[in-house]
């Protein structure tokens, strides 16, 4: 897996321009305050929004450029975002087994892929429940699970602790990184958590007012802020991280 | 709920409110009232009643049919559509539901009339006259009904949001899964609500049809014609118009019944 993004997306007021690369296995955090387009990028890979030129490509297959827009469904990219929208006519299991479907396996196939991923989440009681009746925690766990069972060539994953509580985001953090590296999936995430970011990925991008101000890697970055908000997010660690270090 | 709530209303409201409820039911009641119990069965179950009753629920089902081809689709151009365009067609949409059905009527006439264009290309094309045919009890209810339907599913579909289907197709569904699988079944809610409604208004239908139709027992005369008919004194008396009334009535009661039954039903 290698993607290759040289974008621009026109936003009311600015344009977002960035250029970057996720190599395979790797997974790249986008950092920077609110507003300042972090989604837009997420949303232009996705394929839910438009770019106006420049060029975003995986694996030798161009997903978009200032003339073609392949259709999200096509581009073999997964999002895990902030709401996890599990369909709310189907129960955990079927919700799971949808992302297997939609990727090509059989509908049985596709539900016992889904029983194997709510047995490893330890979330097999679960299976007949819908969404309406699960945690926020949970459901973020069968979204996830939903997203990789899908196996998509790169997973997007936008902000998905934000509305958890502290204990279900630190433990929904510690399966996410155990489930990309189980599934040698490359991912991108967004987040404006130190802690996130540092549990996650291995490159960073600040973003501010739609350009990128700095990259590298997550410690060279954290350890030079280019600006105030990543001295404010660099603030948020503890000296000696307890269990969070890569 | 009210004192649930601490939330009350002034007192001199009451009055007014209870008027109200005295407004929609008082009628009915003396509806009631003025029934001829120990013929009320044989007027339900007259050769005419019973015709008229066949044409129209026969008729009404083929409406909401044609209704729910046309109008699923159409809530769904108009709730994935701009904000303008949106806009432009439920005001459009909303045309029906102000307009005296007896004006649509008139129109349905004059657009497939046998002098019209486009009467004359059916007559061409298909050998057939439109007006004061069964066919045209069927266009005249869906074009009052169609509103309901669509407004009903629109709505339904804009609740949802677009959140589901953008989750779907990132997991590789297609455009026609995400509709079938996805789509749909979210607006079930709206759609079951719109079917009934739109059933019922065309059942209920007279202005356009008495127009556009005619009022031909067997062929043209629905439910509502033949109330209007018996009451007139034509071929049946009094009775058999209050007869064929509550009968309608009953219609119209089952089918709200049905609708409050769906609602607690509604995807969870």
């Amino acid at each position: 897996m290698r993607l290759l993004a040289n974008l621009q997306v026109q936003r009311t007021g600015f344009e977002v321009t960035a250029e970057f690369e996720v190599r395979s296995g790797s997974t790249l955090a986008i950092m920077g305050p609110s507003g300042a387009g972090k989604s837009t990028i997420v949303n232009a890979i996705a394929g839910t929004q438009k770019i106006a030129g420049g060029r975003i490509e995986l694996d030798g297959t161009i997903l978009a450029d200032s003339q073609r827009h392949l259709a999200p469904h096509l581009r073999g990219v997964g999002l895990l975002g902030q709401e996890p929208h599990l369909f709310p006519h189907l129960d955990a299991a079927r919700n799971i087994a949808f992302g297997a479907h939609a990727s090509g396996l059989a509908k049985a196939q596709a539900l016992a892929t889904a029983h194997e991923w709510l047995a490893r989440l330890g979330l097999e009681e679960l299976a007949a429940q819908r969404p309406a009746a699960l945690s926020g925690g949970q459901r973020q766990r069968i979204a996830l699970a939903r997203a990789l069972a899908a196996r998509p060539k790169l997973l997007l994953i936008d902000e998905p602790f934000a509305s958890l509580d502290v204990e279900a985001a630190m433990d929904m953090r510690a399966l996410v990184r155990e489930e990309l590296t189980r599934t040698s999936t490359s991912a991108i995430v967004i987040s404006h958590s130190a802690a996130d970011t540092l549990a996650l990925a291995d490159q960073l991008l600040v973003l501010e007012r739609g350009k990128i101000v700095d990259s590298g890697s997550v410690h060279e970055v954290f350890a030079t802020p280019v600006n105030r908000f990543m001295r404010a997010v660099v603030a948020t660690l503890p000296a000696n991280p307890p269990g969070e270090q890569p | 709920m009210a004192s649930d709530t601490g939330l009350r209303v002034p007192a001199f409201t009451l009055a007014p409110a209870v008027l109200g409820v005295a407004l929609l039911i008082l009628p009915l009641l003396a509806l009631l009232g003025r029934a001829s119990w120990s013929t009320l069965w044989a007027d339900a179950t007259s050769e005419q009643a019973l015709a008229a009753l066949w044409l129209s629920l026969r008729t009404g089902v083929a409406a909401t049919a044609l209704c729910v081809v046309l109008g699923v689709p159409l809530a769904l151009v108009i709730a994935r559509s701009g904000p303008k365009i949106a806009q432009l067609l439920r005001a459009l949409i909303a045309v029906p539901l102000v307009l005296p059905p007896m004006v649509g009527g008139v129109a349905l006439l004059f657009l497939f009339g046998r002098t019209s264009p486009i009467g004359q290309l059916i007559d061409e094309l298909w050998g057939i006259t439109l007006p004061f045919s069964t066919a045209a009890v069927v266009i005249a209810q869906s074009f009052v009904a169609l509103p309901f339907l669509v407004l009903s599913v629109e709505g339904s579909l804009r609740a949802a949001g677009t959140g589901y289907e953008q989750a779907a197709a990132t997991l590789g569904a297609g455009r026609w899964m995400v509709l079938s699988r996805i789509t749909l079944p979210l607006a079930a809610p709206g759609l079951v609500a719109g079917v009934i409604l739109c059933f019922a208004r065309a059942i209920g239908e007279f202005g356009a049809t008495a127009l556009f139709a005619g009022n031909a027992p067997g062929v043209t005369q629905t439910m509502p014609l033949a109330i209007y008919t018996a009451f007139n004194g034509a071929g049946a008396g009094r009775d058999t118009a209050v007869a064929l009334s509550l009968l309608l009535l009953g219609t119209a009661v089952l089918v709200l019944l049905c609708v409050r039954a769906w609602r607690p039903g509604a995807i969870k």
